[in-house]
Formats: structure tokens, sequence, C-alpha cells
């Protein structure tokens, strides 16, 4: 089994067909399997033991991901953004290895190491011009490396392998599913899994890729346009970026967007009922997935997202916050601390089963016995097999003995209209435990509202118990680059108050 | 045989991709598939409706499946009964 048999029947069944537009530069499937070829030829003569890319988005990465398929090397791509003391790590741990794109950067920082580092358009042009491998390589099963973000502690080298990423698309995928005039547009990086998912997925189904190498929402909104884009992947950040531009008029004809998915991270309530009225024709899935499971593992579909928003009925109201049902390759389960698998409607740690799940880490693999991965993610599963995420397990507070999910409070706090963006977090409290401590971030133009104000607005919805000790207003929440928002970053905003100054909250 | 495997026609140029199996002699065009490439001869008429690449074909129990990864001109059969061709069940893209 290898990925690279993705682009092998593509490139047989359509050859001719536009795969790549990146920069005004076309590719076809046929260009793009020939270099994939050449860049194996050249990768397996290196003597390196993976192929990394540290660069944005571009025909590069879907020739580096198949290039080093057919040469049996990982694929490990790198996120550019990091500060250099922490990429310096990363290198560190993939020497010896063929590194693709910012050759200014590896030198300063592996300058001594074992590396082989070359330019995009060096790359590529050696890709065009190598022999094509003979014959693809098996190497040891492993298609791609990924550092985990590392937003809780330093990152982890996630492993997935060819049966991992192949049981993901062909459980997923129909093969030349797409319409000849159909076009992806790919914005989020290369190092992230829906970075690799998008290629493998639009390869598999004969869509069109459209690179756009940085998100910008003018860029984004222009590409559209420009190439006629069907479908796109986007995650909450950058979708609140896009709505704020439509509703600031924006002269845009988004009419061939058919169909627009995202994920990655919490999408606010508000900002998809924004979104779902501003396009009412496009159709809107919710993608819930990991690194460690290949991507999407659960999904809420177009009709869903449609239903929810016009329904009278609260429980099929309330799908609009779910990330839907599990895919029908993947088991998912809920269990509490001592592994006990939950009833629905009772929440605990998201458990997930399935051939796309991979849990395996260079160090050690986290699935068990049964080959069920914990995904540190908490949510609960409605009557319908609904899933509700409720944040990372770590993250839930817990408060004289109750589990309180940070989200509840957040979606409270920013449905008053003056509040732009809330975080709730727990802080060390010697009479509960963990008290409750939110940051807000006022609308531009708008006064932020007092402490006592927020605090009766969460006591009218939902239980004193869910009140916060402490408010903080900031200029805005610390989120990473992919929307992720840095939790570790709040906690230590707050200091645990001495007794004296308590403020005799419930 | 294991799910992953690749099999090639000795007939035509097919080859599939083993997503499940149980048991049973796998064919093409009317003869055994074999694991390396050695296409001569052509297809038994009877087994000559062809394959199509990116299809899935099944039996009638559902307890085999292989994905058609290169085209031919042989159709697929286990132990002399044809193999018949899945539905798709689209899901929307999630990327």
């Amino acid at each position: 089994m290898n990925i690279a048999l993705l682009l092998q029947m593509a490139a047989d069944a359509a050859a001719e067909r536009s795969a790549l537009v990146c920069d005004g530069r076309h590719w076809s499937y046929g260009e793009l399997l020939r270099a994939a070829r050449g860049a194996a030829t050249h990768l397996s003569g290196s003597g390196c033991a993976c192929v990394a890319l540290l660069d944005e988005s571009s025909a590069a990465a879907p020739v580096a991901l198949f290039g080093a398929a057919l040469a049996g090397m990982p694929y490990v791509p790198l996120n550019y953004r990091l500060a250099d003391a922490d990429l310096g790590a990363l290198l560190q741990r993939i020497a010896p290895a063929y590194i693709v794109g910012d050759t200014g950067r590896v030198a300063r920082l592996a300058g001594g190491q074992d590396q082989h580092c070359t330019g995009r358009e060096d790359f590529l042009a050696a890709a065009q011009q190598a022999e094509p491998l003979a014959q693809e390589i098996a190497g040891e099963g492993i298609a791609a490396q990924i550092f985990t973000s590392g937003t809780t502690a330093a990152p982890k080298a996630a492993l997935l392998r060819h049966a991992n990423l192949l049981g993901y698309i062909l459980g997923t995928v129909e093969f030349g599913a797409a319409d000849a005039d159909d076009a992806a547009l790919v914005c989020v990086p290369p190092y992230h899994i829906a970075g690799i998912s998008a290629l493998l997925s639009s390869v598999y189904a004969l869509r069109r890729m459209v690179i756009l190498p940085a998100f910008d929402p003018q860029d984004w909104l222009r590409l559209v346009q420009q190439e006629r884009v069907s479908n796109a992947f986007v995650v909450p950040t950058m979708l609140g970026r896009i709505v704020d531009q439509l509703e600031a008029g924006a002269a845009t004809d988004l009419s061939c967007l058919r169909a627009l998915a995202y994920g990655g991270g919490r999408m606010p309530p508000q900002l998809i009922e924004r979104a779902l009225r501003l396009l009412p024709d496009t159709e809107f899935t919710n993608a819930y997935g990991l690194t460690e499971t290949s991507s999407t593992i659960a999904l809420l579909g177009p009709r869903e997202h449609r239903q929810a928003l016009d329904a009278a009925d609260p429980v099929v109201r309330a799908r609009l916050a779910s990330v839907g049902q599990a895919l029908p390759t993947v088991e998912i389960e809920i269990r509490d601390a001592t592994g006990r698998a939950l009833p629905a409607g009772q929440r605990g740690e998201i458990y997930v089963r399935g051939e796309q799940v991979s849990g395996e880490y260079r160090e050690r693999s986290a699935l068990d016995e049964q080959g069920w991965f914990p995904t540190r993610d908490a949510g609960w599963l409605d009557e319908d097999g609904y899933l509700f995420l409720a944040g990372r397990a770590d993250d839930v507070i817990v408060r004289g003995g109750e589990n309180i999910s940070p989200a509840e409070i957040e979606d409270v706090l920013t449905s008053h209209p003056a509040i732009a963006d809330a975080a709730a977090v727990g802080v060390p409290s010697p009479e509960w435990g963990e008290a409750i401590a939110v940051a807000v971030v006022a609308r531009p133009g708008s006064p932020c509202p007092g402490a006592d104000e927020l605090r009766e607005l969460v006591r009218s919805r939902l239980r004193s118990s869910r009140v916060p000790q402490q408010v903080r207003v900031l200029d805005a929440l610390p989120y990473n680059e992919m929307g992720k928002l840095l939790r570790c970053d709040i906690r230590a905003l707050f200091q645990p108050r001495p007794a004296s100054e308590r403020n005799g909250l419930p | 045989m294991k799910p992953g495997s690749k099999l090639c026609s000795t007939v035509c140029d097919t080859e599939v991709m083993l997503i499940r199996y149980s048991q049973g002699q796998i064919e093409c065009g009317g003869a055994p598939m074999a694991e390396e490439k050695t296409a001569n001869g052509s297809p038994d008429p009877a087994f000559s409706a062809g394959s199509l690449i990116g299809k899935r074909y099944v039996d009638a129990d559902d307890t085999l499946e292989l994905l058609c990864v290169k085209a031919g001109a042989g159709s697929l059969s286990v132990d002399g009964v044809a193999l018949q061709l899945k539905e798709a069940r689209p899901l929307p893209s999630s990327d």
C-alpha cells in the first residue's frame, strides 16, 4: 500500500486534466506524477532518512509528498512559523533529512548537521529533469510524520502510515467524483494534517487544486471568483475574517462556491449562523478530526446545517454546535476517567477507532489493546449519535467536584452584543480546587461591559457555579496561526488571589 | 491475502487492490489473477465487460471487496461468479 497510488490512478485516468494551479502556473495530473517520479529518484539517492518541507504551500508540496512516498521515505512538513529555537530542535530530531524550502534558515539553524537543503524552484526543476524512479521503494510504511502543534508540551512526532491515509481517502472520497470544472481552494498550511488531506482527496476526486500560499481574506475572495472555486476548507478564524469582509460590503460574487467545509478549531455559534445566512446557496460541512486520525472522523453535513438553522425543535437546533456523526468507517465512544464507556448525554473523553486512526508517535503508540485512540478531547454524543465537543480533556474546569466545560461559559459571554471573543479557564483556588477566570475582548467601538454585568449574564443563563470569579479585558486573545486558542497563556494571566480579597461569589 | 495487496490480470491490463477478502479464487477475464504483471492472452468472452478504474466490486455476500486501480478489458469474478459494481455512498467533501 502506498499513497502514490492515488496520483498514479489520477494520472492514468486523466493525464491531461488540470491538477493544480499556484501563482499562475498550471500542472496537469500527468505532469505532477512525472515530477513526483523524478523527485523520488533524486530523493532515494540522497542518503537522507526523510523528506522535509519548510515552505508555504506550492506545487512543491504534492511533489515532495508523493515523491517521498515513491522513494519509501516519510514526508515531514515543518511549521515555518516556529521560532528559531523551536525549529532548530525539530531539525535536529529529523536529521539526516532532505529539506525542501528555506535554505537560508536551514543553513543558519542546522549548518553543522547532516542535512541536505534545496530551494523550492531548484527542487521542482530537479524533479522534472530526473529520470523517473523505475519501481517504488517499500520503506517502513510511514507516509507522513507531523509534529503536533504543541500548545501544551513539546511537539510530538505523529506518524501516519500509508495504510492510515489510504484508508481515510478510500473510505471518504469517490474516485473522480469532481466535475470537470470543479476547483478546491487550498489555503491551510502544508504542515497541518488538513493541508495533507486536501492534497490527497483533491487528487483522488480529480478536483483541480487552487493553491493560496498564505491566507488573506481579500486574496481568498479574489481567488474564489477568479478561479471559479467550487470547494474550500477553512479554519474558524479564516471564516471569521471572510465573513467580516462580506459584511463590510466586499463586492464578491461567490455563486460558484458550492461547498465550504470548516474545522481545525471550535466554531463560535454566532459566526456559523452569520456565514450560513450570508451564503444561503453554499453547502456547509463541519469536519472534526485530529492529526493522529488522518484528518476527519466526524461530519456535520450541509442538510443538517440548514435544518438546524431553521429548526424550532431545540435538539435539532443545538446540532449547529455539533461536529456531526462518525464517518461510516470510524467508531466513536465516550469514556469516563476509569475507561468505562458512557451512554448518550454523558460527557467524557472521546475515543476513536478505525483504519485511518494511527495514534502512533515516533516514541510510542497511544492506542489501547483494542485499537482505540484516546483523543484527549472531551465531549458527548446525543441520542442520534451527534458528537458535541467540550474542549480538551485537560481544559475542563473542575470546580468543587463539578466538571465545567469552558465552551458553555464562552458561548454565553459572546452572546453579549459588546463581546467579540471570550475564553474561560480554571485557576487554582484553595476553596474550590479550581475557580473560573475569564478573559474577554470587546467588539470594536463598543464599551466593554463591567465584570458584574458579565457575571449576571452567566448567572441568568447557567448555574451560579459557572459564574466567573475573575474577569479580565484584553485587546485580543492569544491564538496560534491555525486558530487554536492558547489557554495556557490565558491561565498564566491569572494568579490565585489571597483569601482576604475574595469577593464572596458562590 | 491481506487487505492492500495488489493483484494483476493475466489476460488484460486490469489491476485491483484488495479491500476485504475472506476466501476464493479471484479472477479477471475468466483467468486467475496474479501478484506479478504477466498479461498475455485475452479475456474469456463471458468475462469481457471490462473493469473500471476507481470502482469497487463486491461479491453477493459482501465478504469480498476489490478496488480497481487500473482499467482493463476483462471483468472480475470469484470462483467463476461475476462480482457486482458497488454503489458509491457519497459523503460531503470535508477537506
